[in-house]
């Protein structure tokens, strides 16, 4: 950015107003309109949310289901990461062009893929597992599953080009030195791609605490057992009771929108060292 | 690992360990995405093509699958021009506040889908401090649809914008170019390939959308339902392989957009 636009043209100006009323029109003010009804009547709402009983499961249902999908897309990720960096094989492009798919497809679609296999009734496998004692859909597991499941590329799309950037130098100076592949991995890989599975990890808790449709699919929404927080503000709001749902809602996009500031700062901090 | 090089394969520097690595993370992807992905096509036809057919002309189903393939790709042209206008407004202006518009850009992307139905309810429902009455209609579709895929264009431009040659504006200008004429023919070719990526991500976020639209829009047959929530009645219906029939052309839609998304790649990366 040069110094030398002193004076500003009218399309700047136009611009400008534009991105500033549409960006207010579309998100600035309903969000505001969310947090002010939730503090409408001070700390009630949210008192109330944690009062309940039934709400607080679907709290614990819903922060258990975002840690182990959480875990799982973590280990996943990063070894497989490694894999189309650091490996070559056949159908390598045709993987990485998949593992994009949990983005692209409507959670509403995830859920009726993961029924149409491991549904108790009809599914593929699903009667064979409740045979041998596991129940999955309309369960805990299916929860786990359809969050793994839209969560899944998260991790991969921030350690990829990490890898990619850091090249092969020092690993290979370690392995010159004797150490071997784990040894290689902790105090060579690991320590490089830290920040990146830090950016991962939250940004894939982000989407697994606030994953709705998926999960309305796979849990059948019984109350206390298989209802999650999101699930929980449908709920609310279709019952009349619009104060629970607005508090529940601020909850859950506080947690979001704080992960997503949360990287976005450490990764200015990053960009300027 | 030294190991791996003296193998006769040369496609594959795969060594034993990492051989066993690569086959559990695709078993998983596989019992995870890919074995209940295909399940969704095979279910789809496995009553064959003339019972594919009757599901998705169903007059009610079509009237759904129109209204979704209609305002995915009207918010995408729209997106298309105001994405790219709020990219070079945050990359090119400067102003008190700039800061607080960047991260109004990421909210849609962060919130919860019902959360997000929830903000759009406030402002647009029937308790509209604007007076602005969306709920129950199907333009309550279109705003859900503009709420959630908002930063896929702005985020696709920005960073080649941020990248791109003041230099080349400036010597066009001097030779008597106009800004339009600059923007034309020197900032918009190189904007394409990330702007053709941002609407193509657009699109299949639309075709799928589901948690956002949900209370807003009422889901009213033939004025406000939507594909998702089609199938989502089918498989509350029990209606397993109706269901399918209509997941299955989002599916091919998503497949299709990652194919777009891959070559779009390819050609940005060549590019430089």
């Amino acid at each position: 950015m040069t110094r030398k636009s002193v004076t500003v043209a009218p399309v700047t100006i136009a611009l400008r107003v534009f991105a500033i009323a549409y960006l207010f029109l579309l998100v600035a003010w309903p969000v505001a309109l969310v947090v002010s009804n939730t503090f409408e009547n001070g700390l009630t709402a949210l008192e109330g949310v944690f009062g309940d009983p039934d709400l607080r499961s679907a709290l614990r249902l819903t922060l258990t289901a975002a840690v182990v999908a959480t875990v799982i897309n973590t280990l996943f990720g990063v070894s497989i990461s490694l894999l189309l960096v650091r490996t070559e094989f056949r159908g390598k492009r045709l993987l990485n062009a998949l593992l994009d798919l949990p983005l692209s497809v409507s959670p509403i679609v995830v859920g009726l893929a993961l029924v149409l296999v491991y549904g108790g009734r009809n599914g593929w496998a699903g009667p064979w597992l409740e045979d041998h004692g596991l129940q999955v859909i309309f369960a805990t597991p299916g929860i786990i599953l359809a969050t793994a499941f839209v969560s899944l590329p998260l991790v991969i799309r921030e350690v990829v080009p990490v890898l990619r950037e850091i090249g092969i130098e020092q690993e290979q100076a370690a392995q010159s030195l004797g150490a071997n592949g784990w040894q290689t991995f902790w105090l060579i890989t690991l320590p490089a791609i830290k920040w990146a599975v830090v950016y991962g990890v939250v940004l894939t808790l982000a989407r697994s605490v606030g994953e709705f449709g998926a999960v309305k699919v796979v849990s059948g929404n019984i109350l206390g057992e298989t209802r999650t927080a999101t699930l929980a503000v449908e709920e609310k709001y279709l019952n009349f009771d619009p104060e629970a749902a607005y508090a529940l809602s601020f909850l859950l996009g506080s947690v979001s929108v704080l992960s997503i500031v949360i990287v976005a700062v450490l990764r200015a901090r990053s960009a300027r060292h | 690992m030294s190991r791996g090089a003296s193998r006769p394969d040369l496609s594959t520097t795969l060594t034993p360990t990492s051989a066993v690595g690569l086959g559990i993370t695709v078993l998983w992807f596989s019992l995870l995405v890919l074995i209940p992905l295909a399940a969704v096509l095979i279910t789809a036809s496995s009553g064959g093509w003339s019972n594919f057919w009757r599901t998705i002309t169903n007059e009610q189903t079509a009237h759904a699958i129109q209204l979704t393939v209609v305002a995915a790709l009207v918010i995408t042209a729209l997106n298309v021009v105001t994405g790219t206008a709020i990219a070079w407004v945050i990359v090119r202006d400067r102003f008190f506040g700039k800061s607080v518009l960047e991260l109004l850009i990421d909210i849609p992307f962060a919130l919860p889908t019902i959360t997000a139905g929830l903000v759009l309810v406030s402002l647009y429902g029937n308790e509209s401090p604007l007076g602005i009455h969306l709920a129950n209609t199907s333009w309550s579709v279109y705003l859900a649809f503009l709420f959630v895929t908002l930063p896929f264009v702005v985020r696709m431009v920005q960073p080649v914008l941020e990248e791109l040659d003041l230099d080349v504006e400036e010597a066009a200008a001097s030779l008597g170019a106009s800004r339009f004429t600059t923007f034309r023919r020197i900032i918009l070719p190189s904007l394409l390939p990330a702007i053709a990526a941002g609407a193509a991500l657009s699109f299949a976020r639309g075709m799928g959308e589901y948690g956002s639209l949900v209370l807003l829009s009422g889901n009213l047959p033939f004025e406000s339902e939507v594909a998702s929530v089609r199938i989502l009645s089918s498989i509350e219906n029990d209606n397993p392989a109706g269901a399918a029939s209509v997941a299955a052309i989002l599916l091919v839609i998503a497949l299709l957009v990652i194919v777009a998304l891959d070559v779009i790649q390819r050609k940005m990366v060549s590019r430089g």
